[in-house]
């Protein structure tokens, strides 16, 4: 569905919303992807696929979005979508597009993801996850 | 939204001790009060945010000894508060990588130059060309050469001495750095493939966020001796190269996060990224290791980054001479000895966002600076003043050695995306007289001198209460960011 940006004053904070918790997993990507790119359109040049675990949906979100950080430093790879997410108990696996970083100038060094504030919930209307990124 | 969540705080209790002293009374939970340096000014500013609340919650991890310490610049940060500071027992205590943060050893170091002002003005736009050029910065942008995993390895073990050995320096480099740029007891094995493919092609490379290198002017001294004994002159140039361990930190922190969170559970914390492990535990040796072989890597980091800025000195002043004047960490653990009821003991002190001040006689401090005190490094936000301080015994009887690290944030990144213009930022700093390399102007805006702390508050914060004594302020000339 969306995510929106909320005031921190050194890092920056998302709440990500979706019908599904697939889907809140994929509106967090995303958000990671705008905090990453500043809006620079990214092309959908790569895919890969990510598989990741954790021991409940709070870990399981760090650890999904931290492997965009380590595909950005490792292997120069930045997301442009999430086009596919399963999940099943606390297993994730994601098929995400995205291109090589040298085809672009892009400057927001995101450190890493946190547990700060951090919390994934079912709410009346859907899913809802937040996010303090340390940047 | 309102402006960090003031309402959303726990109010704290706090008590003013003295002029530039606060207390968070220990109660409930908290093993230690809570101690804060901080002037009227600053305070208001740090009970804005969670700072207050965090230091509260660091007073209850195990084994912390004295207090649960906040500096002058202190603000919100993950865990720890930045500007906190807190040792625990070797016995009973705690590591914690909330303590350090994810930029392991982020941290500063000055190189001090014979080049005078007047000189580098008529080059300065065409040196900090050079300079932007030399130094990969933003991200992504890697090292000119990608390392070998050996290679890589050899630099987590052997920190700045790596880069020594490859010329990229000389050895009296390594004697000015804290902890001679080389952590021992780092042992590669400790470090993640993970940490490691992300730190192949980032050595020698400044990253984004708030690291910078700025070219600056000494333009005033308050202590003619110590200024002398660090080799730094009034009307000189100086470098400041501020960079960490980039994302090869970031994943150690990461990963011991995590795997302290399934060995230990997160259930009993007061927030989930104080998660940590007991000092003497298998994990938290583990933890410590490759947190010191990302503290070499940043070490090495700096040096490489640091030689491609004197080769570009070379060129353009070919007969000057230079000499590095200090390295300091703002995000680190260590075991060091500090008097404890009045007996000397090894502690694990975590300083986040913080500076080592030790003061004069101490072993740790590099021999030419032992007689005075170890010098200690706090810049400013972009554009505005830095210092170079002294540490001092006062600062090891309040704070186990530690100090501010520099201006601290107010303002929230998203808050200055949209009240600051990168453009104006750059025309401001330009009417200053200060030329600017950036590799985006929105980048420039998040880091605009409004969403700082006032650097000079500090500073007086820290002369005031001795916990580390004003030497020369840095006036910058040209600034280069990410």
């Amino acid at each position: 569905m969306t995510y929106e940006f909320l005031e921190h004053t050194a890092d920056i904070k998302f709440r990500a919303k979706g019908k599904s918790i697939e889907e809140v997993f994929k509106e967090s990507a995303m958000a990671l992807k705008e905090t990453m790119t500043k809006g620079t359109e990214i092309k959908k040049i790569e895919e890969k696929d990510v598989g990741v675990e954790g021991k409940d949906y709070e870990s399981m979100l760090r650890n999904f979005l931290e492997e965009f950080l380590f595909l950005f430093d490792a292997e120069d790879f930045i997301l442009s979508d999430v086009t596919e997410v399963m999940i099943d108990g606390f297993r994730l696996v994601a098929t995400v597009k995205g291109d090589i970083i040298d085809n672009y100038k892009l400057t927001n060094d995101v450190k890493a993801i946190t547990y700060n504030e951090m919390y994934v919930k079912e709410t009346e209307k859907g899913w809802e996850a937040q996010v303090v990124l340390d940047v | 939204m309102g402006s960090t969540s003031s309402a959303r705080c726990i109010k704290m209790e706090i008590k003013k001790i003295s002029e530039y002293e606060w207390e968070i009374p220990k109660t409930g939970k908290m093993n230690v009060p809570g101690r804060i340096y901080a002037s009227e000014k600053l305070i208001s500013l740090i009970k804005q945010d969670k700072s207050l609340e965090q230091v509260s919650n660091v007073a209850q991890l195990p084994g912390i000894i004295n207090a649960s310490i906040a500096m002058p610049d202190a603000h919100q940060g993950y865990g720890f508060s930045i500007g906190g500071v807190a040792a625990f027992g070797m016995e009973d205590g705690i590591i914690t990588p909330g303590g350090v943060g994810f930029d392991i050893n982020c941290g500063v170091r000055i190189l001090a130059t014979d080049i005078t002002v007047e000189d580098m003005i008529k080059k300065k736009k065409e040196i900090l060309h050079d300079i932007f050029r030399e130094v990969p910065s933003g991200v992504g942008r890697g090292h000119k050469e990608k390392l070998s995993i050996e290679e890589l390895e050899n630099v987590l073990k052997k920190g700045v001495n790596w880069a020594i050995e490859k010329r990229f320096g000389v050895k009296e480099d390594a004697d000015r750095c804290e902890e001679n740029g080389c952590m021992q007891n780092a042992n590669p094995a400790d470090v993640s493939q993970k940490a490691k493919s992300r730190g192949l092609g980032q050595l020698g490379t400044m990253g984004a966020g708030n690291h910078f290198l700025e070219i600056q002017e000494v333009d005033e001294v308050f202590d003619d001796e110590v200024a002398k004994t660090f080799g730094v002159e009034k009307g000189k140039v100086v470098i400041m190269i501020h960079s960490g361990s980039r994302g090869l930190g970031h994943q150690v922190a990461s990963d011991f996060i995590r795997e302290m969170e399934n060995k230990y559970g997160n259930e009993n914390l007061p927030d989930r990224e104080l998660i940590n492990a007991p000092i003497n535990s298998e994990l938290g040796k583990k933890y410590l290791s490759a947190m010191n072989c990302a503290v070499n890597f940043a070490f090495c980091n700096r040096q490489l980054m640091m030689h491609y800025v004197r080769e570009v000195l070379k060129k353009h002043f070919p007969s000057s001479k230079n000499h590095l004047v200090y390295d300091v960490c703002h995000n680190i653990a260590k075991i060091e000895e500090h008097s404890v009821n009045g007996e000397m003991k090894k502690v694990c002190v975590h300083r986040k966002g913080a500076t080592r001040s030790f003061g004069p006689g101490r072993i740790e401090v590099p021999e030419v600076y032992r007689s005075v005190g170890q010098p200690v490094i706090m810049p400013g936000s972009m554009g505005t003043f830095s210092y170079l301080l002294v540490g001092t015994k006062k600062s090891e009887e309040l704070a186990f050695g530690s100090t501010a690290h520099g201006a601290g944030r107010v303002m929230s990144r998203s808050q200055a995306m949209r009240e600051i213009k990168g453009e104006d930022v750059r025309k401001e700093l330009c009417d200053c007289g200060i030329d600017l390399e950036a590799g985006s102007l929105k980048g420039v805006a998040e880091e605009a001198p409004a969403v700082y702390k006032d650097i000079d508050e500090v500073i007086k914060v820290s002369d005031s209460v001795g916990l580390a004594k004003k030497v020369v302020r840095l006036k910058p000339l040209a600034v280069m960011k990410g």
